[in-house]
């Protein structure tokens, strides 16, 4: 049974718009149920890498129900196939389940996905600042955080 | 004698101590922090603080049009920039639903090939000299000389090179590429070869190399690790074989695997990826399809400013038939050759400068390809495309939404995940192991920070 198949018989509440492009699965997954659904793919479908884990702000997009989206990145090496499952999260309530514990890889790009937007991830062992430093403030990779904005930790501020 | 100690006295008292090593230190290439909690000799944790480099290349990406964002993308991995810049293009291709000339994906795979041999032999060679084979270092810093000769007389910089464009390359090969690059090719297989003679079974360069920085092959897999770390760990993944973008699906070549995951194996798997890479090279300039010359400029060309003069003062009876030969300076290396090597699609390429500067309909071309507000635009969408960086999996995802600048451009940096296992390597080894083992990282703090 193919992967798409897989995942909206078992999850077919919380995985739902599965497409195909060019070779790769993309598809949405619920917020709430992204930890379960991240440890089966893992566990049960041989989804062993998590490749990438990034953020997107679609502040202003009209077709985009919620702010955020995170995309989880995964490849499955038996298969040689590749899924990418979106989460959408909204301003209000910016906040994910850590998938730290079913990969480890995740430890840091979660760290840079709360560093560069803002959004918490409960569960994970040590969500700090990664590339900005702590007395940053904002997130810098937000739509509404401005490209000019100077925030330097020594001299003149402005 | 001294006093005799008191009874009560704890003899066997022990604290464990951090050491700071970096963000400047002349052991680390590249700023970094590892805060190391030592007992004794023994390392048993490690802190790793990134982010010294940061200049926020994601954010910068989506200020300007897609080509705007192609010199950002040199700055990633500073020592192999021509792979970050095929990898980004590729990527905005997928977007933009296009394909290149044969010739052009061609070329693409000799310079990523290239930059291949050029990281892996800076990594070798920098980190033989901190275990102090300096003679190592220099063989290979002269080697990657040949390269970068070789790339320079193709992209016209060493380093900062900007030469794919979305849709295809900013220049076709000079006329003597493929001699000079065999040659190259050639000497550097005796360089390596020196190299193996000198360290292989060199006594002080195995015992610090050997089971040192050990990874096994689960924890390379679950912390995301591609490349050639993973592959020393014994595991055979490789984007050119699994997603081959490109030709690399016509060529023949191995992937060398390690066995134990120990930064030996690390060194034996680079040094063998270059012979490999070097035979890419070698049947990619056999197969290349030879390029046409689409047009002869004998016999009927002018100057540009001769034109530009001229059409000042009306004289432009006859202008649309002849070819004009733009200053060298505008033209790049090979106008006439422009369409071997770019996109025939007048969205996306950029025509050649003869026409920018020779005639009405060059000149709105590149006009509406430069402009705000016109420009390249993709469908709204996003697209990922893999490609096999020196450190591992290389990949831009790229979201558009319909306007000519990039929404989101995201890039995973393969040492990003080798940074965040650094714990898993070191610790329980010695001191001194930190430098071999962060040495076969080949962390990279421009890819890594952004």
């Amino acid at each position: 049974m193919s992967i798409s198949a897989t995942l909206s018989t078992k999850f077919s509440q919380e995985v739902t718009d599965l497409k195909e492009a060019n070779g790769q699965l993309w598809g949405y997954v619920d917020k709430r149920a992204v930890k379960k659904v991240c440890a089966y793919l893992k566990n049960d479908c041989g989804f062993n890498i998590l490749m990438d884990l990034t953020c997107v702000d679609y502040l202003h997009w009209e077709e985009k129900a919620d702010r955020f989206e995170i995309v989880y990145n995964l490849y499955s090496m038996k298969a040689n196939e590749r899924i990418f499952l979106r989460a959408r999260v909204s301003e209000d309530d910016a906040v994910i389940d850590s998938v730290d514990s079913v990969w480890p890889a995740a430890n840091w790009l979660e760290r840079e996905v709360w560093d560069m937007f803002g959004i918490r991830f409960t569960g994970h062992p040590g969500l700090k600042r990664i590339l900005m430093y702590e007395e940053f403030q904002g997130h810098a990779l937000r739509k509404d955080y401005n490209y000019s904005k100077r925030q330097p930790l020594i001299g003149p501020k402005n | 004698m001294g006093k005799p100690l008191p009874a009560d006295y704890n003899t066997t008292e022990t604290r464990s101590m951090l050491l700071n090593i970096g963000p400047s230190h002349p052991a680390m290439h590249g700023v970094i922090r590892i805060i190391a909690e030592l007992d004794g000799e023994t390392v048993t944790n490690i802190d790793t603080e990134i982010g010294y480099l940061h200049r926020a290349f994601e954010k910068s990406c989506e200020q300007g049009q897609y080509n705007v964002a192609l010199p950002y993308s040199d700055r990633l991995n500073y020592v192999s920039p021509l792979i970050s810049n095929v990898g980004y293009c590729l990527s905005v291709e997928r977007l933009l639903g296009i394909d290149t000339t044969d010739r052009c994906k061609y070329i693409r795979v000799i310079m990523c090939e290239i930059s291949r041999i050029t990281d892996h032999l800076t990594c070798v060679g920098a980190s033989s000299m901190e275990l102090g084979a300096f003679t190592v270092f220099l063989y290979m810093i002269k080697a990657r000389e040949w390269f970068w000769e070789l790339v320079e007389s193709v992209t016209g910089a060493r380093l900062t090179i900007s030469y794919a464009r979305v849709g295809g390359l900013k220049a076709d090969l000079p006329a003597d590429f493929a001699e000079k690059t065999l040659h190259a090719i050639a000497e550097t297989r005796k360089v390596l070869k020196e190299v193996e003679g000198l360290l292989n079974s060199n006594r002080i360069f195995y015992d610090r190399m050997k089971d040192t920085g050990v990874i096994s092959k689960e924890d390379a897999l679950s912390y995301g690790i591609t490349g050639p770390f993973l592959r020393s760990t014994g595991v055979d993944l490789d984007v050119r074989r699994y997603a081959p973008s490109l030709v690399y699906d016509r060529l023949n070549f191995d992937i060398p695997v390690g066995e134990h995951g120990d930064n030996l194996d690390r060194y034996y798997v680079r040094m063998e990826e270059m012979q490999q890479s070097m035979r890419i090279i070698e049947q990619a300039l056999r197969d290349i399809p030879a390029g046409e010359v689409t047009v002869d400029l004998a016999g009927q060309s002018v100057k540009a400013y001769q034109m530009v003069d001229d059409a000042k003062m009306g004289l432009t009876r006859g202008m649309k038939q002849v070819a004009v030969v733009a200053d060298p300076t505008l033209e790049g290396s090979s106008g006439a050759q422009h369409a071997n090597v770019y996109s025939a699609n007048k969205l996306v390429a950029l025509p050649k400068k003869e026409d920018t500067y020779g005639n009405i309909e060059g000149l709105m071309n590149h006009f509406k390809l430069v402009m705000h507000g016109h420009g390249i635009r993709p469908v709204k969408g996003e697209a990922y495309v893999p490609v096999e960086g020196a450190n591992g999996e290389l990949g831009f995802f790229v979201v558009s939404d319909g306007t000519d600048k990039p929404y989101r451009v995201r890039v995973r940096p393969p040492c990003f995940a080798i940074m965040s296992a650094l714990h898993k390597c070191l610790v329980g080894d010695q001191v001194a192991d930190i430098i071999p083992t962060f040495g076969s990282v080949n962390m990279i703090a421009g890819e890594l920070d952004r």
